[in-house]
């Protein structure tokens, strides 16, 4: 166990409660008609993307997937990127090419995702497999749900990751759908952790919804990486608490299923925690609020500030120079 | 020194410059690759450098992104380019996409044996090409001589973008020629006239160069005069080199082993007919396989291919038009 300082515990609190609130003003962009596409929430997930991603050294690689907008923001990028993205203006990091959290940048050790999910299990494999070759104390972290574990890609990426002994975390997010499809109609051993021993690959299942549990496993599994370990896979249970996307009511949960997860609230679960331990004071908890309003405010004002990109745009950038 | 061995020469001459280059794939290590290729190279660069992978095509091709992001120069061998398919969207949409969206360099080579004439039969004698010359961000080679295989898997190898390397299986040991020892590269996307002629314009690549040779030798005995381009690289291709054949003779041939609709002739044809239209004196005459799987019986594979026959029975009619 990996002992948090009050701060670091206020700085989880921060980017939980600030990954929410990107997510809530996605969804007030959305129905202002200001985005283009779809918004795709993380909803109930925070935890997953903020406790392992706090867990990681600057050398490190993520390899996000849609929902994990609060590991990006932990790896430097800001609210503002999302806006801009989801917008698809000019100043996004991509410049209006790519929508939503498609972007990344090496510097900040983040891999843009694509839609074909399970595909970047080997892409950051490779990212563990340069890292052995070049004898470099870096881990790479796939982030998957549970029905990118169907996908060819996911198992081939997985088998050579456990060949090779790399140092590649996958966090597996098992929030019970994929799109409207349940997760035992995706899988029949019943968990993402089984299908990743069945490679040899460690695993274990922690409550995706308490960031402390999420942040200790990766902590831990990364840590034995570090020391010459090969893959590991952290699956976190979880519930997605909202449809595919904004346009899809998710009226194929039966709501008895949101009602529970709603009092598993991860954000809900760590203020408890929180207050139980007397480890953060009404002040602190609202200057936190303070903080983020302030930033929200800002970056969302920025962003509509933003022009679309010129058409002519689309051209050129296709290859590297050289 | 024979093309496979030439593109080893290649191989090896980068990996001993640049210890970032390194090389993945099936049965590429000890046993040195389905053809040979690779043989020698894991006893002089160790496993590190040459990784014997799984049967995963999608992941070897992954692996070799997450590398090149990562600061290596992946050469990842597909033990046969009909295998490609498995690891189709790694390279479609992740490899090719990358730069474009949000900015690094993918600089990975995917290489390995197409092409037919060896029996191979529908799933080792494709000619694929076709499948990456329409996704843009990929660079699509396809070397015809000794030559070109070093000098043009060096530049691939030394360039930012993910290169498609296509090698000829049934060159790799009937093409024997002197390779110089030196350190060079053939730039990617730059033709070559490999016979000077003034009748028909012959534009092809891969095999077909020496089968349009073949040709344009039985013909000069006939007194037509064909000129022979080889592409070389087919994305992105050498427009200028095309249109100059294409103007100096007046009349053209698209020659290719891959099957017709959708062929790079097709695409020639366009250029051809928006840039060059004033220029010609005939059609636009296209010689290439018919539009079938690869058939694995030697008549009914040599029925499928193109050869010198074909050339010389298109050049006549085209001659007399």
């Amino acid at each position: 166990m990996t002992k948090l300082t009050r701060q670091q515990l206020h700085d989880l609190y921060y980017y939980l409660r600030l990954n929410r609130r990107v997510d809530e003003q996605l969804v007030s962009l959305y129905r202002q008609g200001k985005v283009v596409g779809g918004v795709y929430s993380g909803l109930g997930q925070e935890a997953i993307s903020v406790g392992s991603a706090y867990a990681l050294e600057p050398q490190d690689f993520i390899s996000p997937v849609i929902r994990n907008a609060g590991a990006m923001i932990i790896r430097g990028f800001r609210p503002r990127d999302l806006f801009l993205q989801y917008m698809g203006r000019r100043d996004g990091p991509t410049g209006g090419r790519d929508a939503n959290t498609h972007f990344g940048d090496l510097a900040r050790g983040v891999v843009a995702p694509i839609s074909m999910l399970g595909e970047t299990v080997s892409v950051a494999a490779g990212i563990a497999l340069a890292a052995k070759i070049k004898k470099e104390k870096r881990v790479a972290v796939a982030y998957v749900g549970d029905g990118a574990t169907s996908t060819g890609p996911f198992h081939e990426g997985m088998n050579l990751a456990a060949v090779q002994k790399l140092p590649l975390l996958i966090v597996g997010e098992n929030n019970g759908w994929a799109y409207s499809t349940p997760v035992e109609k995706q899988m029949a051993v019943g968990s993402m952790a089984e299908r990743a021993k069945a490679y040899g690959i460690r695993a274990v299942t922690v409550d995706g919804n308490d960031v402390l549990a999420v942040y200790q496993a990766t902590r831990a599994a990364t840590g034995r990486m570090r020391k010459g370990g090969g893959p590991e896979m952290v699956e976190c249970l979880t519930m997605r608490m909202k449809g595919h996307a904004e346009h899809d009511d998710a009226r194929y949960v039966p709501p008895k299923v949101f009602e529970k997860w709603r009092k598993r609230d991860p954000i809900l679960l760590f203020e408890k925690y929180l207050a139980a331990k007397k480890l953060m004071t009404a002040q602190q908890k609202s200057a936190i609020e303070e903080r983020i309003e302030r930033e929200i405010r800002e970056d969302v004002a920025f962003a509509e500030a933003s022009p679309f990109p010129d058409g002519a745009n689309a051209r050129g950038g296709v290859y590297s120079k050289n | 020194m024979t093309y496979l061995d030439a593109i080893r020469q290649g191989i090896w001459e980068e990996m001993e410059r640049d210890p970032s280059v390194f090389l993945l794939g099936e049965d590429i290590g000890a046993y040195g690759g389905a053809f040979k290729v690779t043989a020698g190279l894991l006893e002089k660069f160790g496993e590190t450098r040459v990784i014997d992978t799984p049967i995963s095509e999608s992941a070897i091709v992954g692996a070799a992104v997450g590398a090149a992001l990562a600061g290596l120069r992946p050469v990842a061998e597909m033990q046969f380019m009909d295998f490609i398919a498995c690891g189709f969207d790694q390279i479609v949409n992740m490899a090719a996409k990358i730069h474009y969206r949000w900015g690094p360099a993918v600089p990975i080579v995917i290489r390995g044996p197409s092409g037919a004439g060896v029996h191979g039969g529908p799933f080792h004698s494709q000619s694929n090409e076709m499948w990456f010359v329409h996704t843009p961000g990929l660079k699509v080679v396809m070397p015809a001589t000794a030559y070109d295989a070093k000098g043009l898997i060096k530049a691939s190898i030394r360039d930012d973008n993910p290169v498609m390397f296509f090698e000829h299986k049934f060159l790799y040991r009937r093409i024997k020629e002197e390779v110089p020892e030196d350190d060079y590269i053939v730039p990617l996307g730059k033709a070559a006239v490999r016979r000077e002629g003034l009748d028909i314009a012959v534009i092809t690549y891969g095999a077909m160069v020496w089968t349009a040779l073949e040709a344009a030798a039985e013909l000069e005995k006939e007194g037509l005069s064909l000129e022979v381009v080889d592409l070389r690289t087919l994305l992105p291709y050498d427009e200028d080199a095309v249109l100059a054949s294409v103007r100096k003779c007046s009349k053209v041939i698209l020659l290719h082993e891959d099957t017709r609709t959708g062929g790079m002739a097709g695409e020639l044809a366009a250029l051809i007919a928006e840039e060059a239209f004033e220029d010609l004196d005939g059609p636009i005459v296209r010689v290439t396989a018919p539009d079938t799987p690869v058939p694995f019986s030697p008549p009914m594979e040599e029925y499928f291919l193109p050869n010198a026959q074909k050339v010389v029975l298109a050049a006549r009619r085209l001659a007399a038009y």
